[in-house]
């Protein structure tokens, strides 16, 4: 049994059908290609953002101060006379970079982990649930203080950590999904007609599963962003003049009252990606609904 | 049943002590001692702050020892706050946040449960799109943002509700929580919506509308049962998680309760309040992740099976 | 923009229970008050009816904003400011400071006075001087006690605040065994007899700290071995002490009240009837308490509100210069650190003046010193300005012309918003004059504890609070080898004039002096990089009297009275 079971997914000769169909019937519905727009639109943004910035990341206007919207500053600036717009760019990209990398490794670790525990069931299920419950009791933040005095700090280890984190409720959740699946006809039925387990969990498992899955991971992703700022706190994260979204928001919640703008444009920046992730997240699980496509 | 949860009870030992064992040696390799203060401790001062703390024995006989006194329920002394035990500090916080809690889940699951089932009825209609949009809002907005924006709004601006305390001023203990209720009840509602689409596109439901039942009865005694299974698979960690998750709010409403304890110590290094929050929680998330899955074999009739007992 | 402002307008009259006690920043955002829209504004009514300032004006109680949660209440245990305030409200010193001029005036002692070489002390203790059980507070406690301050098991962080007496030291470090070598005496009940090792002029201010004060030897052995921390003896029903102020009542994290003391000997004076202590260890939600009346004074504000309260008319914001100096530790054990040329060109590259008006909004003042200017009358030495001329000359003269050359260096602090934003704004300037690229990192503050004590950095942010009003207790940081030095700094020079030269001077001048010529060298090698002088900054409700501003942020309870007509701080007191 391999990790790689959602790769897998899409190279399964079934899933290139699969791919093919939902992304026809992904088209068709207008939330989710909005969704899937806005989104590239933000990715395309960061990945230019050096190039297409209003002003240097960094640069500083200690005399200017914090100022609201203005036509040199589109969004206005903050305390050191930054441009909150260059702010925002620049964050995006770390917080669009953690967020997808996080989750995904989140998703990889945490389903193949649920998926194997409950399809296999009995002691194996009994120990690597156990060992879920041991990580989840452990000390977060002692655990953070000792990778960074451990290994420095750097961006490949703010993503393991907090994939580290996050993998956990949603081995739980694929694990409790895919007990109440393994009962059902389809599945007695592929077991009975000899496939593998690994077959039957990529094949019937995940994709059963997938509304569940989907939506947990679009959840997951607004709390990776916020869990970054965290981490950036204790020292793990990024460092100044570096920002993101979520550290953004949290410095503009202690001003909101003296200088709203500085939580107002961040805050509508990262709801509109959440919601757009959302209507994609939506339109993903509708699309790939094997049930539904089976009909 | 009885069997099955005598299994899982048993399983609890190992699972705490590996606990245990792993922070208890984790805690000592973290950098910044207990004692360690801005202004330089001389080593004298060191010296006997340790062999007051038993600090000065050999690591794994402080392990043993630490144990010994675990066995006979002793947690022992905060090195943060002289003259306190951790069983006072713990016994202090916790009925604060529990109470804390338990009132921040109920909103949780009643407004995200209901929003989430009424939701996923018509699916891609305003009916779905309105809960699911405040769902949204409530996932975006951190509870860091949220406790302010409320005091700002009730305590300050309107002066409906008090802006700090907790049991001290009658009603100073709905916006937190309020505050922590918010962001689980938005997880709650995003997962019931999808639970329960899952679930409605099932054949045995379309068996049972087929047979001509009410449809509140379809969703009530069928739906419900799966749809609510990722909720309870979230419920149990959460449950256990609000400890750590409470100390948010907890500061900003500057309420007494044990997850500034639990985050703090960590802070201070105070290591026995590490050890004995750590112990408890990990007892706890034992125990919610227990209930959450005897909860989803409940509710998921094919698995009652495994009760039967074959681990 | 109109419906927006007619809608706040609206929201603002929605508040009909506004109370005159209550502060009005009138600074509330419209956007905020938009937000109000979408309420159901039919509700009325208000929670909670009298604000705690309401009711603590009518009944003598002061809700004071205490900072953090203490760690306790035992004077030879704990460490810190919130813990200070406390323990000067339980307990008193033999001597003690007005809270208006600072200087010491009598405690537990009447009255003291000094031998013709200044080496001997003899404290006259007032004989009405009583412990809150009733008990006469006698010499003998004082012996008792500092015996106890100073025993190596107990683990008291602040023991060197007696080692100016003769043989503490060696008793501290177990050098002598028996306490009677030490210079602590008592022959009679009511005098107490202090022998010091060389005359120390700060002496007596000293007794007003809370490592020096006497606790009650009968309530402290019954609860346990007298050097044990884990005991009971500091809880509300077992604590006795000898201040204006008895403990009523210990939550934690919730509050600690205290009632005026019937047996404390100046008891006449004491006008609050109780003080609740509050831990507020949120600086924001300090001030929006203190907005909705809940505390009559806050313990610190948020930077960002401090311009808000100062354009608001009879300002309830009182700032204060105080006995504290911000730097950076400069590492001069690594290269390129180690040239003192790189360490004055970054220390004149860093532009204070608009720092303080920017970032710090005004709240602090740009130090050049380690010593605070005007302790005690003394004006540091001010070798160097804001040059970014000289700086740069410096910099290439050291090797690394506008940059050219620079290995790159980390400038660290423990995470703390103000930190964050002063470093942020310095590795600006940095870049801006010298064209070198300094990361700055914030790290968890017990790592950053370890990496400042094992000198694991290039620049640190540091800061150093005086203990006592006096040059010596910054200056002796930089002795060679010293504890707090973290630099790596060591001359001889420097250690002779403050071991030798300052100590033996016969006058203040001639004391000063030798001061000031150390503290010159200090900052010719600037193995630290001053950047601001602290200032106290409170929000005080205008009801409150009797609490001055002072240097040492000093706070005497027994000076305090609530007068609840006045409603502007700009009104008299009296």
């Amino acid at each position: 049994m391999n990790t790689d079971v959602i790769t897998d997914i899409a190279q399964a000769e079934e899933g290139t059908s699969l791919w093919q169909d939902a992304w026809v019937r992904l088209r068709k519905n207008h939330l989710a290609v909005f969704g899937l727009v806005v989104l590239v639109t933000m990715i395309v943004i960061a990945l230019l953002t050096p190039w297409i910035a209003p002003y240097a990341y960094d640069a500083q206007n200690l005399d200017l101060g914090a100022s609201p919207p203005s036509a040199a500053h589109w969004l206005g600036t903050d305390v050191f006379g930054r441009d909150l717009l260059t702010q925002i760019m620049y964050g995006g990209r770390i917080s669009l970079a953690v967020g997808f990398i996080a989750t995904s490794v989140a998703l990889l670790i945490g389903v193949t982990w649920g998926a194997i525990a409950g399809y296999v069931g009995g002691r194996t299920d009994a120990i690597m649930m156990r060992l879920v419950d041991i990580l989840y009791a452990l000390p977060f933040m002692i655990f953070i203080v000792l990778l960074m005095v451990v290994f420095g700090r750097n961006m490949v280890l703010l993503f393991l950590a907090i994939g580290a984190v996050e993998w956990l409720t949603m081995a739980r959740i694929m694990r409790g999904q895919v007990q109440s699946l393994r009962q059902q006809e389809f599945v007695e039925a592929a077991v009975s007609l000899g496939l593998s387990p690994a077959t039957i969990i990529r094949r019937h498992l995940v994709p059963n599963a997938l509304g569940p899955i989907i939506v947990y991971t679009t959840l997951t992703i607004p709390s990776v962003m916020l869990l970054e700022a965290f981490l950036s706190f204790l020292g793990l994260g990024i460092q100044p003049p570096q920002t993101s979204w979520g550290l953004l928001i949290s410095y503009g919640a202690e001003t909101m009252e003296e200088y709203p703008w500085l939580l107002i444009y961040p805050g509508l920046t990262l709801t509109i990606t959440l919601f757009s992730l959302n209507f994609l997240g939506d339109g993903l699980r509708d699309a790939l609904d094997v049930r539904g496509s089976k009909d | 049943m009885g069997r099955f949860l005598a299994i899982r009870l048993l399983q609890a030992i190992p699972v705490i002590l590996a606990v245990i064992t792993v922070t208890f040696f984790l805690v000592r390799v973290a950098p910044g001692g207990p004692f360690d203060s801005e202004k330089a401790v001389l080593p004298e001062v060191k010296a006997a702050l340790e062999a007051q703390y038993r600090l000065d024995l050999p690591l794994f006989q402080q392990y043993t020892a630490y144990l010994g006194d675990l066995a006979q329920g002793d947690f022992g002394p905060s090195f943060k706050y002289p003259g306190r035990s951790v069983n006072e500090l713990i016994g202090a916080g916790l009925p604060v946040t529990a109470e804390l809690g338990l009132y921040a889940l109920l909103i949780a699951t009643v407004i995200g449960g209901l929003a989430g089932v009424i939701a996923s009825l018509r699916p891609n209609t305003p009916q779905d799109y309105i809960p699911m949009a405040l769902a949204m809002i409530g996932i975006c907005m951190p509870t860091f943002l949220l406790g302010p924006l409320l005091v700002l709004l009730f305590g300050i601006e309107l002066e409906w509700l008090p802006v700090s305390g907790w049991g001290d001023i009658p009603g100073d203990k709905l916006l937190p929580s309020i505050t922590l209720g918010a962001a689980y009840a938005a997880y709650i509602a995003r997962l019931s919506r999808a639970g329960m689409l899952e679930v409605l596109s099932q054949d045995y439901i379309r068996t049972a509308r087929a047979k001509g039942l009410p449809e509140w009865q379809v969703v009530v005694k069928h739906g419900l049962r799966g749809g609510l299974l990722p909720v309870v698979a979230f419920l149990g960690p959460a449950f256990a998680g609000l400890l750590a998750g409470s100390f948010v709010v907890e500061t900003i409403f500057q309420i007494p309760g044990l997850g500034r304890f639990y985050v703090q110590a960590a802070f201070n290094r105070d290591y026995t309040m590490i050890l004995g929050t750590t112990v408890f929680l990990s007892t706890l998330i034992v125990l919610f992740n227990l209930l959450s899955d005897v909860l989803a074999a409940w509710l998921n009739p094919r698995l009652r099976h495994q009760f039967g007992g074959k681990a | 923009m109109n419906i927006l402002s007619t809608l706040a307008e609206y929201a603002g009259r929605a508040h009909s229970c506004a109370s005159p006690t209550r502060v009005r920043t009138k600074h509330f955002p419209i956007w905020l008050k938009s937000l109000l829209l979408f309420l159901p504004l039919t509700l009325t009514g208000c929670v909670g009816g009298e604000s705690n300032v309401e009711q603590g004006n009518r009944e003598g109680v002061l809700h004071y904003g205490n900072g953090a949660e203490p760690q306790g209440l035992d004077p030879h245990v704990v460490t810190g400011v919130p813990e200070n305030h406390l323990i000067r409200a339980l307990f008193e010193g033999l001597a003690v400071k007005n809270p208006y001029t600072l200087e010491p005036e009598p405690g537990v002692a009447e009255s003291w006075d000094f031998s013709e070489d200044g080496r001997v002390i003899t404290f006259h203790i007032n004989p009405e001087a009583r412990w809150s059980n009733g008990d006469p507070v006698t010499a003998d406690d004082y012996v008792w006690s500092w015996m106890r301050a100073l025993h190596p098991d107990m683990g008291n962080l602040y023991a060197y605040m007696l080692f100016p007496i003769l043989n503490a030291e060696a008793f501290f470090s177990r050098k002598i065994e028996n306490f009677d070598e030490v210079g602590v005496k008592a022959p009679d009940p009511h005098t107490l007899v202090v022998t010091l090792t060389e005359p120390t002029p700060y002496f007596v201010q000293l007794m007003d700290h809370y490592s020096t004060f006497a606790v009650h030897r009968p309530t402290i052995e019954k609860h346990g071995k007298f050097t044990d921390r884990y005991t009971r003896w500091t809880r509300v029903e077992n604590m006795v002490g000898n201040g204006a102020f008895v403990l009523e009542d210990w939550q934690l994290n919730r509050r600690i009240v205290m009632r005026r003391s019937d047996t404390y000997w100046d008891r006449d004076h004491v006008r609050l009837n109780k003080v609740v202590f509050y831990p507020t260890e949120n600086v924001v939600s300090e001030e929006r308490g203190f907005r909705a009346g809940q505390l009559h004074y806050t313990q610190s504000i948020p930077l960002d509100k401090i311009p808000v309260y100062q354009a608001m008319e009879d300002s309830l914001y009182v700032q204060e210069p105080y006995l504290g100096t911000y730097f950076y530790l400069v590492n001069t054990k690594r290269p390129p650190l180690d040239d003192s040329r790189v360490r004055r060109a970054l220390s004149m590259a860093v532009d204070r003046d608009t720092l303080m008006g920017s970032v710090m909004q005004g709240s602090a003042y740009s130090a050049y010193s380690i010593t605070p200017p005007g302790t005690l009358g003394y004006q540091p030495p001010k070798t160097f300005d804001y040059d970014p001329e000289e700086a740069r000359r410096l910099l290439a003269e050291a090797g690394y012309p506008n940059g050219e050359g620079w290995p790159g260096i980390e400038l660290i602090y423990n995470t703390f918003e103000a930190h964050r934003k002063i470093a942020v704004a310095v590795q600006q300037m940095w870049k801006d004059v010298l064209n070198i690229e300094v990361t700055i990192a914030n790290q968890e503050w017990k790592v950053y504890l370890d990496a400042v004590s094992t000198m694991n950095f290039d620049i640190a942010r540091r800061g150093w609070i005086g203990d006592y009003v006096d040059p010596n207790n910054f200056l002796d940081l930089y002795l060679t080898g010293g504890g707090n030095n973290n630099t790596g700094y060591a001359d001889p020079a420097y250690d002779e004039l403050i071991l030798r030269t300052a100590p033996q001077a016969k006058t203040r001048e001639e004391r000063f002096a030798a001061f000031y010529k150390a503290e010159k060298m200090l900052m010719e090698q600037m193995p630290i990089i001053p950047i601001y002088t602290y200032t106290s900054k409170h929000l005080i409700h205008p009801s409150v009297c009797g609490l001055p501003p002072n240097l040492m942020d000093s706070l005497n309870l027994k000076y305090v009275w609530l007068k609840a007509d006045r409603t502007s701080p700009s009104e008299p007191c009296d």
